[in-house]
């Protein structure tokens, strides 16, 4: 072997070089990607000779402790990223729609002024049509900025003018990534009277169990945390895969003895690396977390009760509160929360109605808590919070969990089996109260949960033998139908897990994801499994908790960024809406919705006429109660209603609103939601930017295309709402509802492809910008490795270009400052959350109607159109005046406003001075500086603030902190660790990891919900009739009843498949995934994974060309042929663009096949609707019905003959 | 002895997540070119599968690596230097691009130049080689994530050594196995590549060990690329020379990580020096097959002996270096805890990569649509997917034993993890996984921080920067760094 030599001398091995050079490089710059991934990776950029060459993840995370290190984050889709600066995808200049610009030029040849010409255009329909019906199919013509810009802002003033500025609609998704590039567009909207669409909600990432059962959005662990948890159950949950810079914790913590349990259908990637793989059902979780928690409450709370279990649940859940049973024929049923007000101890309590009572065992009698909704908005300040004291004698309370211990009757009250189709009647014990409407049984949640859940305690009624009553919900037996899992994994599972929170204090937790909140009954799912997290102590602990991380994720600043991004410096409220509801209703997918189908999409428990009804009649009743925003708001313009008024004699703003009442109580005025079909109601113009919003956003794709686009679609699926709806009024269907889409993007994805102006948008790298997450607990920048390429602009510079722009056209068209009124729906973190007791209808005379009361509240704004280039880089005076805040608490920030202002940079106009926004970097600074969470005195103000409510010390939490400051360079030099903040709910000082509701559980600061506790039960009247006020399972619709194939012929060789679409390796939603790197390392497409038995039925060999069809799209790609797919399933990973080689549609009429989004339609949940009432009222992506869409059906065939392109 | 020091690593494999964000690292930063694209000097191969290039084990095909040539010898397998020269214009064991993957882009300008049509446009895939369209039907990780599992999990080579019913349980739901295998160039103590290049122009470098490849001396014969059993050296379609994994070497010059072991955000790789003694090499590499594993421990010298020290002083190695060796989490992984083993040993190349197996979950019976898994906390070898004749065959030529000994270890640790910080699993069960595992209470602790708690600094242990010796041989040559020097 006398070849192998080792080589030592310098002078033959010159040549090394080679590599060195390549290496070598000129500046290092940190920099993130930010849109849609929210691993928030910080990440180096190299520049070598003026060009991006390479990334490489940054590694100088501060560190935590007890925890594996963060470093490194950032995985193989961000670290190809470099490649779309320089690549052919690429939006370089400004483009626009060939047929747009010739009506654009031939308008302005005859009409110099920018507006008159747009008006001239859209106000002849076949002009509108001609640039409307070839949208998406090529042509595009280069343009330049000033151009492209001027047809925006004449296509913005023509609207504001005509139509209102809310038929101006904004849409860009999860701030967090890149928070000024979101607020750039939102401010500008703001400033407009516009509208932003929400995303949280829209793209199902919204847990809607969530604000049920903690009147909080989403509030989660970082990853770190995992590391604390003992036992980690990962359901609808693929972390190796969508979780990749976090997934080590996940095997670092198993290394460390934590035992990993993944319930899912398919063998992921995770599951494979998991103790336990549990290859329950799709869909089905539900289920076994229902017996999981049967079994739970039978061996840890009845037979051999767990001390710290009880404990937690009288101190930190609604259990030991009080029930009236309402009687109904000679059977009962749990009702309303006992609430002060009804007890003559306690009537004259302040917000009575909102303060609730538990037993205490100490006075064998009823007592209110302090903590409770009506103690947080009541005037004397300082009895919000957890303690169990009595909020009128100040007495400590004893509550008892269970009446069984002295009780005086027992009651069979009935629980409803969905399932089975069957009423079941199981003892509860109950104490008699006397109260204002006589005589009342009384239970405890834990009695009724206990009842619920088949857990008998030899009273009265039906309750299972044993476990294996296969019969009985919620038996692990009953399980077994629904899942396909064994009786005995379930009972290990819940033994082990109550096992380990009970020897480890709560260190349980719940990885969850997008695989599970996609389906109709997700708010279901997801309560059964926090009900296992609360009934064994698991939340609010480190290592503990329901660690749900799909979308939204954490904007850390949200205090000061809010009010940038809501431009609520110069005026509010803002117009925000919640997207599910705006596209149910605006493209038109309800008109394909039957009622009878839906009472079993969602089965009820009683029969009223409140259930009843077609979902668009549900939609259109929360709009009027005040449950849920709309916009636009009326069938006319909200500056003309405001002229009307004023027309009409109304002087002040209070009668300007008694006169918007009246007319709507005549129906002279009505809201647009009541006839959205009609032009009136129509969105005009639609501004898209970090998104792709006709495309992965876009579920109902195909809809989308027809009546918001006008141009050609693949939907075959009959409109069948007509006869079934009773309040919406039906129409000719329309088609291109919209004038003008325009798109900022840095690729040319299936959005762009589809706009009619395509602005070129600076990328990650070319742009100054903030990003968190909470996925972990720092913040770090977007920075400018390179300046923007060829003509592109940041998010934020083109809309202040684009708010110059309008400022000019409209000191010709809209001179002096003009009021608008402004319809916001009940706020949660608002006094209005105790707006509606009962449910009433102003409309059927059940209720008077009273504007913030029992229907939206109405608010008359100033827009000042021809100041809003002005406005918008300016921090508005209201700011000075309302200071920062967020979830119902400010703090004043007058003395730093006023520095900031003297410090500069600023801007001077009107004879005043402004802290200045006019650069992103100076916008970052201004949120820096205002934060909590990166500056120690605001935190330090906040905790003071927050302590006045609370009536606890709370302010010791940010002492040692408070001289904390964080600038935009700090950032650029190392990622920073956030500050302990009362915005938020973790306690993190001293290098603790984040836990959601550490602050609830160790400082007693009550959860933003009715009780002040965690719920398990929603009193509200509504989820009393649809039979969920108590954790429960309803089965999966059927493929009958979501009409997905009601006309699509099953000819052929096809196979009925459920399609699932979850997220994928290869790129992050559809970023990414049309890169050739990402194709390259997968299939080269996006394609269709199915069964191999199943794909055999079909005739269907791996790599062979596939169609996808059903009633409302279609999807032409390959198949992927796995054992590792269950049978009946098929996958094609969020989310593929029409853009990156997608055939022609034989059975579609050879148009091309289209996106994942092709072949839903969404259908809305009416429970997620309601509001007015404590956690269930609405907030911008915190409320609302889901854009779901998983339970769809399709047939998948091979391909006819070749592809054609 | 004769003393040397070799850059090894260990890839954790309980850790991978198949993420590729090592493969895109590297090709982003070393083969982004033309010439290059079919390269990935590291990938992650999906398994079981056909790995890339497809079914690069099969040695029957490839004639890659070492065989045994009498008791204390081994030849290269393609035959002697002769007889490969003999085929440099007809080799037959050189794969060609199908066998890797012809690489394809897409018309993404068509987005934006199309014409107005009758439907929207769309960016076909073009072919990388010809630019013509392409009907995309293999690639780099083609079986990622079991796609195709029937074609191309079922032909894994590692397959062979099982019976036809092991073979199918394993693509069963209830038994499947499936993990990654991430795969750089092993640097090999033995290189075949070294041994079969007739122009020398591949090379050992003194100081580290790495193999690296000078495209001034190639001359383009290929027989790297066939004699290397792991199809880690590949051929440039540009320049009609051989290029190959570079260790990073601009990289740890510098003190820098590897971008492959900087990026992998597993956290799964670590890397260190070991020492070796030379003399060695011809009698380790020709052990019979059950003992390769052993040979392979066996290379290693202790670093803490002073007689190792002393001989590697003699043979150049620095004190420093002698420092990093014995801070080389490589070495203990290896030998100090017996936990990583290397990959297919039986090609006698001596790769100085070694893989610490994966854990894999119960297994799970079903009965009536009804699935039902083992009972217990944790899996045991035994109740688990593991298929231990497969990993033998992968990373101990077939030695089910030394295979096990590493998951005894990983899963003693576990529990007695587990029994500290939870308490549902008692001491005495602990204890005696300790004994089965023959591991020690003070390597059980080490082993978890290391593979828990580590940063970056902790898992790869550079050796010192040797350049400025190197520099010596050039006057003035600091101010000339960058620059092209003549001749270079």
């Amino acid at each position: 072997m006398s070849w192998v030599q080792d080589l030592v001398k310098p002078r033959a091995r010159d040549w090394e070089e080679l590599y060195r050079r390549r290496h070598q490089h000129d500046r290092v710059v940190r920099s993130t990607h930010g849109v849609n991934c929210t691993g928030g990776c910080s990440w180096n950029v190299h520049v070598k000779e003026g060009v991006v060459a390479f990334e490489t993840q940054a590694r100088d995370y501060p560190l935590l402790e007890g925890v594996p290190p963060y470093e490194p984050r950032g995985c193989q889709r961000g670290a190809c990223f470099s490649s779309y600066l320089y690549s052919p995808l690429r939006v370089k200049y400004p483009y626009l729609r060939g047929a747009l610009v010739d009506a654009w030029r031939a308008a302005k040849a005859k009409h110099p002024d920018p507006v008159d010409a747009w008006a001239s255009m859209v106000g002849d329909p076949e002009i509108r049509r001609s640039w409307q019906k070839v949208r998406g199919k090529g042509g595009f013509r280069r343009a330049s900025w000033d151009e492209a810009l001027e047809i925006v802002a004449a296509s913005t003033i023509h609207t504001v003018k005509t139509y209102g500025p809310d038929r101006v609609i904004g849409f860009s998704p999860i701030p967090a990534m890149s928070m000024l590039s979101f607020a750039g567009g939102s401010r500008y909207m703001q400033l407009l009277g516009g509208v932003n669409l929400s995303f949280y909600d829209w793209y199902c990432d919204l847990p809607n169990a969530s604000p049920q059962v903690w009147g909080e959005q989403t509030d989660v662990a970082e990853t770190a945390d995992w590391f604390n948890s003992k036992y980690i159950v990962a359901m609808g949950s693929n972390p190796d895969v969508t979780r990749t810079p976090s997934a080590h914790f996940l095997h670092e913590a198993r290394q460390d003895g934590t035992k990993l349990v993944v319930l899912s259908p398919d063998l992921s990637a995770t599951s494979k690396h998991a103790d336990w793989w549990i290859p329950a059902h799709a869909g089905q979780d539900g289920a076994l977390w229902m017996a999981v928690n049967h079994v739970i409450l039978r061996e840890f709370h009845v037979d051999q009760p767990v001390p710290y279990f009880q404990q937690y649940l009288r101190r930190f859940s609604d259990a030991p509160f009080l029930v009236e049973l309402e009687e109904k024929n000679g059977v009962f049923a749990a009702g309303r929360l006992l609430r002060a007000a009804s007890l003559a101890r306690s009537a004259k309590e302040e917000n009575g109605d909102f303060k609730f009572a538990v037993w205490d065992r100490t006075a064998d009698a009823p007592r209110i808590p302090l903590g409770s909704l009506g103690h947080r908005w009541q005037s004397k300040k300082g009895e919000w919070n957890l303690q169990m004291k009595d909020g009128i004698d100040g007495a400590e309370i004893d509550p008892a969990l269970s009446l069984l211990d002295g009780h005086e009757d027992v009651k069979l009250v009935e629980t409803i089996d969905f399932a089975g189709e069957r009423r079941i009647a199981r003892g509860v014990p109950v104490r008699y109260v006397d109260t204002d409407h006589g005589r009342v049984a009384v239970a405890t949640i834990y009695d009724l949960l206990l009842a619920q859940f088949g857990v008998g305690r030899d009273l009265r009624g039906e309750s299972p033998a044993s476990y294996d009553d296969a019969d009985a919900p919620f038996t692990p037996a009953w399980q077994e139908k629904f899942t396909g899992i064994d009786r005995a994994d379930v009972i290990r599972l819940a033994r082990e897990w109550a096992g380990t929170a009970a020897r480890t204090e709560g260190k349980c937790s719940i990885l969850i994801g997008a695989g599970v909140n996609h389906w109709y009954h997700a708010d279901l799912t997801y309560r059964a499994g926090i009900t296992a997290l609360l009934l064994c102590g698991c939340v609010g602990k480190n290592g503990g908790g329901l660690n749900h991380y799909v979308g939204q994720e954490k904007l850390a600043p949200v205090a000061p960024w809010a009010t940038l991004a809501g431009a609520l410096d110069w005026a509010r409220p803002p117009r925000f809406q919640n997207t599910p509801s705006f596209h149910y209703v605006h493209s038109d997918q309800w008109r394909y919705e039957r009622t009878a189908d839906e009472s079993q999409l969602n089965p009820t428990a009683d029969a009223a006429p409140f259930t009843h009804g077609h979902t668009i009649d549900h939609q259109i009743r929360a709009v009027r109660c005040g449950w849920l925003p709309f916009f636009p708001q009326f069938d006319r313009s909200s500056l003309e209603v405001v002229r009307d008024a004023r027309a009409a004699g109304a002087k002040t703003n209070e009668e300007i609103v008694a006169w918007a009442v009246k007319q709507l109580v005549e129906g002279k005025l009505r809201f647009a939601v009541e006839d959205p079909d009609a032009e009136a109601s129509w969105p005009r113009v639609w501004m898209i930017w970090r998104g792709n919003a006709l495309s992965s956003s876009a579920k109902g794709h195909e809809y989308f295309l027809r009546h918001y686009l006008g141009t050609d679609d693949s939907s075959i699926a009959p409109e069948t709402a007509k006869e079934s709806v009773k309040e919406v009024v039906w129409r000719d269907p329309p088609k291109g509802k919209l004038d003008l889409v325009v798109d900022m993007n840095f690729r040319m994805d299936t959005s762009a492809l589809f706009s009619d102006v395509v602005l070129p948008a600076a990328t990650f790298y070319e742009k100054d910008d903030l990003n968190t997450t909470d996925l972990h607990t720092y913040i770090h920048p977007l920075q400018a490795a390179v300046q923007p390429c060829w003509e592109s602009k940041s998010d934020w510079d083109s809309f202040e270009a684009l708010a110059e722009k309008v400022s000019q056209l409209a000191r010709v068209h809209l001179p002096d400052p003009i009021l608008d009124l402004v319809a916001v729906p009940l706020q949660h973190d608002t006094p209005a959350e105790m707006a509606q007791r009962e449910l009433a209808d102003w409309k059927k005379g059940e209720c008077a109607p009273v504007p913030g009361k029992t229907m939206p509240g109405l608010v008359v704004v100033e827009r000042d159109y021809a100041n809003i280039f002005q406005r918008f880089v300016s921090f508005g005076p209201a700011a000075r005046a309302s200071g920062v805040g967020a979830h119902g608490l400010s703090w004043p920030i007058e003395d730093v406003y006023d520095q900031m202002a003297k410090e500069g940079p600023s801007e001077t106009w009107g004879g005043k001075r402004y802290p200045s926004v006019a650069r992103a970097k100076d916008a970052a600074n201004l949120i820096l500086r205002l934060a909590p969470e990166t500056n120690g005195e605001m935190a330090w103000r906040a905790f003071h603030a927050e302590e006045k409510k609370v009536g606890l010390p709370l302010a010791d939490l940010a002492e040692h902190t408070r001289g904390v400051r964080t600038t935009f360079d700090d950032i650029g030099r190392q990622p920073r660790r956030l500050l302990t903040s009362p915005c938020w709910t973790g306690i993190i000082n001293d290098g603790r990891p984040y836990a959601p509701y550490v602050l609830n559980v160790e400082r007693l600061v009550p959860w933003r919900t009715l009780t002040g506790r965690q719920h398990l039960y929603l009193d509200h009247p509504g989820y009393l009739a649809y039979g969920e006020a108590l954790p429960t399972y309803k089965p999966r619709p059927s493929p009958s009843v979501v009409q997905d194939l009601t006309v699509t012929p099953q000819d052929g060789k096809s196979i009925r498949l459920n399609f699932l679409t979850p997220h994928g390796k290869w790129n992050i939603h559809s970023t990414y995934g049309d890169l050739e790197r990402m194709l390259t390392l997968s299939r080269g497409c996006h394609p269709l994974w199915m069964n191999d038995v199943d794909a055999d039925s079909a005739g269907i060999a791996d790599n062979d060309w596939v169609e996808a069809i059903n009633d409302h799209g279609v999807v032409v790609t390959r198949a992927c042929v796995s054992a590792r797919i269950p049978r009946g399933l098929a996958f094609q990973y969020h989310a593929p663009e029409r853009t990156v080689g997608v055939p022609r549609s034989p059975t579609r009429g050879g148009k091309r096949g289209g996106v994942h989004n092709s072949l839903f339609r969404v259908r809305l949940k009416p429970t997620l609707m309601l509001g007015g009432y404590g956690q269930i009222s609405y907030a911008f992506n915190y409320w609302g019905p889901t854009g779901n869409n998983r339970d769809a059906f399709v047939l998948v065939r091979k391909l006819d003959g070749a592809p054609r392109w | 002895m004769d003393v040397r020091a070799q850059i090894a690593s260990v890839f954790h494999l309980d850790k991978c997540i198949g993420c590729h964000t090592c493969s895109v690292v590297c090709k982003n930063l070393w083969t982004n070119r033309e010439g290059a694209e079919h390269m990935w000097w590291n990938n992650v191969e999906a398994r079981p599968g056909l790995g890339y290039p497809r079914r690069w084990e099969d040695q029957e095909k490839w004639s890659g690596g070492w065989e045994k040539d009498g008791d204390d010898g081994v030849k290269l397998k393609a035959g002697g230097r002769l007889g490969m020269l003999s085929r440099i214009f007809h080799n037959p064991a050189l794969p060609t691009i199908d066998d890797y993957y012809e690489p394809w882009t897409y018309q993404y300008k068509d987005l934006f130049d199309a014409p107005l049509g009758d439907t929207s446009p769309t960016a076909r895939p073009v072919s990388r080689l010809t630019g013509k369209p392409i009907d995309v039907k293999s690639g780099p990780n083609w079986d990622d994530d079991l796609a195709g599992s029937k074609e191309h999990a079922a032909k894994d080579p590692g397959l062979d050594a099982l019976t036809a019913t092991e073979r199918a349980a394993l693509l069963a739901t209830e038994r499947m196995t499936y993990f990654h295998l991430p795969r750089t160039c092993n640097h090999c103590a033995n290189p075949a590549c070294v041994a079969a290049c007739p122009s020398g122009a591949i090379y050992k470098r003194g100081e580290d060990g790495l193999v690296v490849s000078n495209p001034e001396a190639c001359r383009g014969w290929r027989l790297c690329v066939s004699s290397c059993p792991y199809k880690k050296v590949f051929f440039n379609h540009a320049t009609g020379k051989s290029e190959k994994c570079i260790g990073c070497y601009p990289r740890i010059e510098s003190g820098e990580a590897p971008a492959c072991f900087a990026s992998c955000v597993g956290r799964i790789r670590f890397q260190g020096v070991v020492l070796y003694d030379a003399t060695r090499l011809a009698e380790l590499a020709s052990r019979p097959e059950h003992d390769l594993v052993a040979a392979a421990r066996d290379l290693l010298l202790d670093p803490e002996s002073p007689e190792v020290q002393a001989a590697a002083r003699a043979s150049g190695v620095s004190d420093a270096v002698i420092d990093a060796a014995k801070r080389s989490p490589t070495y203990s992984f290896v030998k100090r805890w017996n936990l990583a083993l290397p990959l297919h040993p039986e090609f006698r190349t001596l790769p100085m990569v070694f893989y610490v197996p994966p854990l894999l979950p119960f297994v799970s019976e079903k009965e009536d649509g009804i699935t039902r898994t083992a009972d217990g906390l944790f899996a045991t070898l035994e109740s688990s997917r593991v298929p231990l004749k497969y990993i033998a065959a992968l990373f101990s030529a077939g030695n089910e034993a030394e295979a096990a000994a590493p998951y005894r270890k990983l899963l003693a640790i576990r529990l007695w993890r587990r029994a500290e910080t939870v308490g549902d699993v008692s001491r005495d069960e602990v204890a005696r996984a300790f004994i089965a595992a023959d591991l020690t209470q003070d390597d059980a602790a080490a082993i978890h921080e290391l593979t828990t708690f580590s940063r970056l600094e902790d898992r790869v242990v550079l050796p010192p920067g040797t350049r400025a010796e190197a520099l010596e041989e050039w006057d003035g040559a600091q101010g000339g760094i960058g620059f092209a020097r003549a001749g270079a």
